[in-house]
């Protein structure tokens, strides 16, 4: 690549003066992690971008071939650590393919009402970030405010704040919890004294109450904001053809016009968790758009992450429901000493970044032949090259937040 | 759309000389094509109106080789090394899988990479795809635009998810073990 230091035509005779490399990371506060660009400028004006991905590789693939399963379980939410849930669900749903293995169905509306819930904590931090790159304060403090919550109330269910491993192989590890202590961030949210005992369900529902009218002030702060939408729209645009082309998903894609969400169009192992919930899935062009934007733009990438929040709410409030009117248990035990089968399968599942997708090879022992996992963010991230080319230096963190990637799942 | 579906049409294209097997009864059931045709038969997966396979949803290598040699008679593979393609459609909505084998070794000899036509001018993701097998699986993408180590750093030797891949006991002054 000519963003190689030994590049010919970066020389002192060349009639582009002004041209040099700019070395954006990997330790830039707006690269999102661990990611390095490496730019070749002429000024202000971009002409080469080329991503160098890797210093979070911790061979997770190699590890899962030595693991049993559910040994890798905790690996997996240490991909995608914003999504550890979401990350949980995928791979006990590939492993669930291949072992052939039916879940109950208060455990698949348990999995739900988990995975959706995820999801809004996670979009809430790739709004707040964002908001952050662009170099907007409050909305990340109010996002993490919201999540904080969410993140109290995961630890009631399993323990753990981040790193879950909490949906498991035929299952989740424990039901949910009954009686709690109200989290104290809701107590001072909701104006509860602190030691109010409720449900944990009913915790979940006072604090869907409490999110869903506030986010009208986040489109205030942020979707109708003035400068946002200098910053965001009509930057970025990424064609349909391109963004299927570079395998691009999620959020990225339906931003980009294309109509396409696991939870409806994937395979029936996953979709039929998702049977008989009513919900829309946002995608590009939007009628809410200003005028400055065009399909598959910053702008567009981002706002289908906020809809998708309004629509997560209406599934966990929908998951609430179906789990208390569900019948069985929420967990059929998986032994780890369990031979695999001699096949392999491959299943995509929608995370809140893109499909994330889990492949088992087995050949009869109780360890994979081969485990890999396909990131979505690898994916999502691969079109920056493209993106930036022939765009102001200032622009680059607003196209790569918008592709909302975490690093540690790109590089495993 | 069926594999079997696919796999009829993919043979009347192009003949059982490319299109080598097809296993059913697998849980993905999926298609092996010969090496060298493997750019062919993508392009037309992707443009072929029928199928218009144009999302590559995942691109990896397996290196089938069981190195513990009281393991290595209930083993039941040849040694070899499979790419494995994992296709979509997003307008159609149906999923295939393609596979093409090669020896674990160019010509056998150890530390050769094996040779496979890169796909990357088909779907643009192959190109970091590939890079990741080249990286960990060890496959030679022939044809492909810069085909360097992506996760790992690129004086790194081996590939790591060869299965008799040795872990370094040094790496620039850092103990491995």
């Amino acid at each position: 690549m000519s963003t190689l230091l030994e590049d010919q035509r970066i020389v002192e005779f060349d009639v582009r003066t002004d041209e040099m490399l700019v070395n954006m990371g990997p330790q830039h506060p707006s690269t999102h992690g661990v990611l390095r660009l490496l730019l070749r400028t002429d000024g202000e004006i971009i002409h080469e971008c080329t991503p160098h991905i890797g210093y979070l590789h911790r061979s997770a693939e190699k590890i899962g071939e030595n693991l049993s399963p559910p040994q890798w379980i905790p690996y997996t939410d240490r991909m995608d650590y914003l999504a550890g849930m979401n990350m949980n669900l995928g791979m006990s749903l590939a492993l669930e393919k291949l072992v052939g293995m039916e879940v109950p169905e208060k455990a698949m509306h348990l999995r739900v009402l988990i995975a959706e819930l995820g999801r809004i904590a996670s979009h809430l931090v790739g709004m707040g970030a964002y908001g952050l790159d662009l170099g907007t304060f409050s909305p990340f403090l109010y996002a993490f405010r919201e999540r904080e919550i969410i993140l109290d109330l995961f630890e009631e269910a399993c323990g753990a704040r981040l790193t879950y491993s909490y949906l498991t192989i035929g299952g989740a590890t424990h039901d949910l919890p009954t009686e709690i202590e109200i989290p104290p961030g809701l107590a001072a949210l909701t104006g509860r004294p602190m030691d109010t005992r409720l449900q944990w369900l009913d915790a979940v529902e006072m604090f869907l109450a409490w999110l869903e009218p506030r986010i009208h002030e986040y489109h205030t702060l942020l979707t109708r904001n003035a400068i946002f939408i200098k910053r965001t729209a009509g930057i970025g645009a990424m064609s349909r053809e391109t963004a299927v082309s570079y395998g691009c998903t999620g959020p990225v894609l339906r931003g980009s016009g294309a109509d396409f969400d696991l939870r409806r169009d994937g395979e029936s192992i996953y979709t039929r968790m998702y049977e008989g919930y009513d919900f829309e899935i946002p995608v590009a062009p939007f009628k809410a758009a200003p005028r400055e934007a065009v399909l598959g733009d910053n702008w567009c990438r981002f706002f289908v992450r906020m809809m998708e929040v309004v629509q997560s709410i209406r599934l966990v409030r929908q998951a609430t429901e179906k789990y208390l009117a569900a019948s069985g248990t929420h967990r059929v035990p998986y032994k780890m000493s369990n031979k695999l089968p001699k096949d392999e399968a491959y299943l995509e599942t929608e995370c809140p970044r893109g499909q994330m997708g889990f492949y088992f090879v087995g050949t009869g022992n109780s360890e994979p032949f081969r485990a890999r996992a396909k990131s979505s963010c690898f994916c999502n991230l691969a079109p920056t090259a493209e993106l930036c080319e022939g765009i102001l230096l200032a622009d680059i963190p607003s196209i790569v937040g918008s592709l909302d990637v975490v690093m540690g799942e790109i590089d495993r | 759309m069926t594999a079997e579906e696919v796999h009829a049409i993919l043979l009347e294209e192009f003949g059982s000389e490319s299109i080598v097997d097809l296993k059913l009864d697998a849980i993905d059931p999926w298609i092996e094509v010969r090496v060298q045709d493997i750019v062919e038969v993508g392009t037309f997966l992707r443009d072929d109106e029928r199928l218009h396979f144009d999302h590559l949803n995942d691109l990896c290598g397996v290196d089938y080789l069981e190195p513990d040699a009281k393991k290595a008679k209930k083993f039941e593979h040849e040694p070899h090394v499979e790419v494995v393609y994992h296709l979509s459609s997003v307008d159609l909505n149906h999923r295939l899988v393609v596979k093409v084998k090669v020896p674990r070794w160019h010509d056998g000899v150890e530390g050769q990479l094996p040779e496979v036509p890169s796909v990357s001018d088909v779907w643009k993701i192959a190109d970091w795809h590939e890079r990741e097998c080249f990286d960990l699986v060890g496959v030679h993408f022939t044809g492909h635009p810069n085909l360097v180590r992506i996760l790992c750093p690129e004086d790194w030797e081996g590939h790591a998810l060869r299965k008799d891949y040795e872990f370094p006991l040094e790496y620039h002054g850092i103990r491995g073990k």
